[in-house]
């Protein structure tokens, strides 16, 4: 499952998620992370067996952590089956059914927002946590 | 030549009234043909149909809002601050797709505003004049739905294209265009076409479309009216003019879109049905995607033609993934083939039920002979050639901050392009970088501070393209070199500026 790591300034000199990563043993990975001096997010994957022992490391260090329920938004209503936002995804989240129609595989999504940019019908929303 | 295969539109339309017609969609015929081969295909089969669910930007609707009191002879009009072109009489006007609202931008345009009127949703109307003896009014503002205008009637001057050009980016920027978002390096690949449902890929020698073939229309019933412009079928890249009532459509086959970066198109749902009169016709009708093969362009070339990278059919397109120059990319349609199947599915309902009976043409699309002309441009458009400074003072690679700052005091301008031994460019400097450098006290090797990337220009290059080059680099000047990178002269924005000043 995936979390967005809240860097606030006074954490962000801090190797935070290495020590996490050291003390838990957990193979977290960074699915994306836009952090400068001011603060920001990280987005990681985290095994799910082991969430409750990453949530703590993390929060003991004084991180905010959220978990990513639902990444992305499609409104079925706008969508047309198109497929255009297949081919800028970079985790290969979206692909077509048997009969054409789109399906997203949200467990892969990292919010990078390059779909929603490309539906020619306002259809995606990331969620912004 | 007659054979006892062949049928009239009468015989099928007689099928239809008792309901006895066999309907299949285009996707259902290359199986049948291979069956039953085109003559048994042609016995069996009455009417074939086609659909596609695409972008197509020359798309728009007439509309007359009927007569104000006192009454308005409008010059100008808007729609949801869309303009639509009202040079006709005094209460018609033209609503293009592609055109953009004034407040509101690329989110919204004309393609939108002729979706919410299908939607049944109120459009704000704002209209001007300059008033006559007639039309004494000046400012009309009020509110419609499309129930409270007395014509609404979809007019597409071309649509339905054969089938159409593939786009991927070979530049490292990324690039937004009518073919959606183009990542830079080949990063991904997107197609537009039905492939085998494409209509007019079906009847590739139009023997069954023409003037007053009646299609389905975005959920309404519409007729082609002739060839669309740029119709060009010796390249089958064939076009089609059609026309429909707005008011019959529905939003499900009729959507406003926005690219990113580009600006509104609409998706227009057709479908044609193809009257099967004789084995050739069921012949064409068995097309596949594989046999219909197209060209991948490089869209990160700006100009009238792109560079073709290679031919590609819609079989390769459409398993997902095709290969350029080595390696694997994901590609996308533009359009929708779930919805262009939905479409050739309900236009099959339509005529199995007998709410809707085909047509022949009255006059076929011209099937040869139709040549798609460039524009006509008086006075050529300059190129970097005769704006650019030819003599141009560079920098020998290895030299100091210092004797650079040297040179541009001396030469009382900001760019400087740094050379190697052999003449090459390797690097640019700009006045800026060297105040920099001396404000933190890097006076020494000039390689530590120059910009290594340099962004450059051709001499035959036109100049809109060197423009847009500097404008999307936010940067003033670029070197102009040669195919060996050396430098032959320098443009600048102000340049440019005096040149599109003296225009
Ligand atoms: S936001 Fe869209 S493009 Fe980015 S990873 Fe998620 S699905 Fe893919
Ligand atoms: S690009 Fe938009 S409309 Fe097309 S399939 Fe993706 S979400 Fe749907």
């Amino acid at each position: 499952m995936k979390i967005t790591l809240h860097a606030t300034p006074d954490i962000t000199p801090r190797p935070l998620i290495a020590e996490v990563i050291l003390e838990t043993r957990a193979l977290l990975n960074i699915d994306r992370a836009d952090v400068k001096p001011k603060g920001g997010e990280v987005v990681i994957d985290v095994p799910p067996d082991i969430y409750d022992q990453v949530a703590v490391a993390f929060e003991k260090r004084g991180a905010t952590i959220t978990a990513l329920e639902q990444p992305l938004i499609k409104d079925d209503d706008e969508c047309v089956n198109c497929g255009a936002c297949i081919s800028v995804c970079p985790t290969g989240v979206i692909s077509f059914r048997e009969d054409w129609s789109v399906q997203m595989d949200l467990d892969k999504c990292v919010q990078c927002g390059a779909c929603v940019t490309m539906c020619p019908h306002g259809a995606l929303t990331v969620l912004k946590s | 030549m007659i054979t006892v295969t062949d049928k009239t539109i009468q015989d099928i339309n007689a099928k239809i009234a008792d309901g006895s017609v066999h309907v299949v969609t285009a996707e259902e015929m290359p199986d049948i043909v291979a069956e039953l081969g085109p003559v048994g295909a042609a016995k069996e089969i009455d009417i074939v149909t086609t659909g596609t669910f695409g972008a197509m930007c020359s798309s728009g609707a007439f509309l007359n809002f009927g007569h104000s009191d006192p009454p308005i002879k409008m010059q100008k009009v808007w729609l949801n601050d869309v303009e639509a072109y009202a040079g006709l009489a005094a209460i018609d006007a033209y609503i293009g797709a592609t055109q953009l609202s004034e407040s509101r931008g690329m989110e919204y345009g004309g393609a939108h505003v002729i979706e919410d009127l299908v939607a049944g949703k109120s459009i704000d109307i704002h209209a001007t004049a300059y008033g006559t003896d007639c039309y004494p009014r000046k400012v009309l503002d009020t509110t419609v739905t499309i129930d409270d205008l007395n014509q609404a009637t979809m007019f597409n001057p071309r649509n339905g294209y054969q089938k159409y050009n593939v786009a991927t980016n070979c530049t490292d920027r990324t690039l937004y265009t009518y073919m959606g978002t183009l990542l830079p390096d080949c990063g991904n690949v997107t197609y537009s076409g039905a492939g085998v449902l494409s209509p007019m890929y079906n009847d590739p020698t139009y023997q069954t479309i023409g003037v007053g073939s009646r299609i389905f229309l975005c959920g309404g019933q519409g007729y082609v009216t002739g060839q669309g412009t740029q119709h060009d079928p010796d390249n089958n890249f064939a076009t089609m003019m059609v026309q429909g009532d707005l008011k019959q459509m529905d939003k499900k086959y009729l959507r406003g879109a926005t690219f990113h970066g580009y600006g509104t198109s609409l998706y227009v749902g057709i479908g044609i049905p193809i009257p099967i009169l004789n084995a050739d016709i069921a012949k064409a009708t068995a097309v596949t995607d594989a046999d219909i093969t197209t060209n991948v362009l490089d869209y990160g070339v700006a100009r009238r033609s792109r560079p073709i990278l290679r031919q590609v059919t819609y079989e390769e397109l459409k398993s997902g993934m095709i290969d350029i120059n080595g390696r694997e990319i994901t590609t996308s349609p533009m359009s929708s083939f779930h919805d262009a199947r939905a479409i050739a599915g309900e236009l099959k309902d339509w005529i199995q039920k007998g709410t809707f009976y085909p047509t022949l043409p009255v006059e076929r699309l011209p099937n040869t002979g139709v040549v798609f002309k460039p524009m006509k441009q008086i006075g050529e458009q300059p190129t970097v050639a005769d704006v650019m400074a030819k003599r141009v003072i560079t920098i020998q690679q290895g030299l100091t901050v210092e004797n650079a700052a040297k040179v541009i005091m001396e030469g009382n301008f900001n760019h400087l392009p740094v050379v190697s031994d052999e003449d090459r460019l390797v690097g640019i400097i700009t006045a800026w970088d060297i105040a920099k450098a001396v404000a933190k006290n890097k006076r020494d090797k000039l390689d530590d501070i120059m910009t290594r990337t340099v962004v450059t220009a051709d001499a035959s290059e036109p100049i809109d393209i060197v423009a847009r080059r500097l404008e999307q680099h936010n940067i003033s000047a670029l070197p102009v070199v040669d195919k060996h990178s050396r430098v032959s002269g320098i443009i600048t924005s102000d340049d440019i500026s005096k040149l599109v000043a003296r225009r």
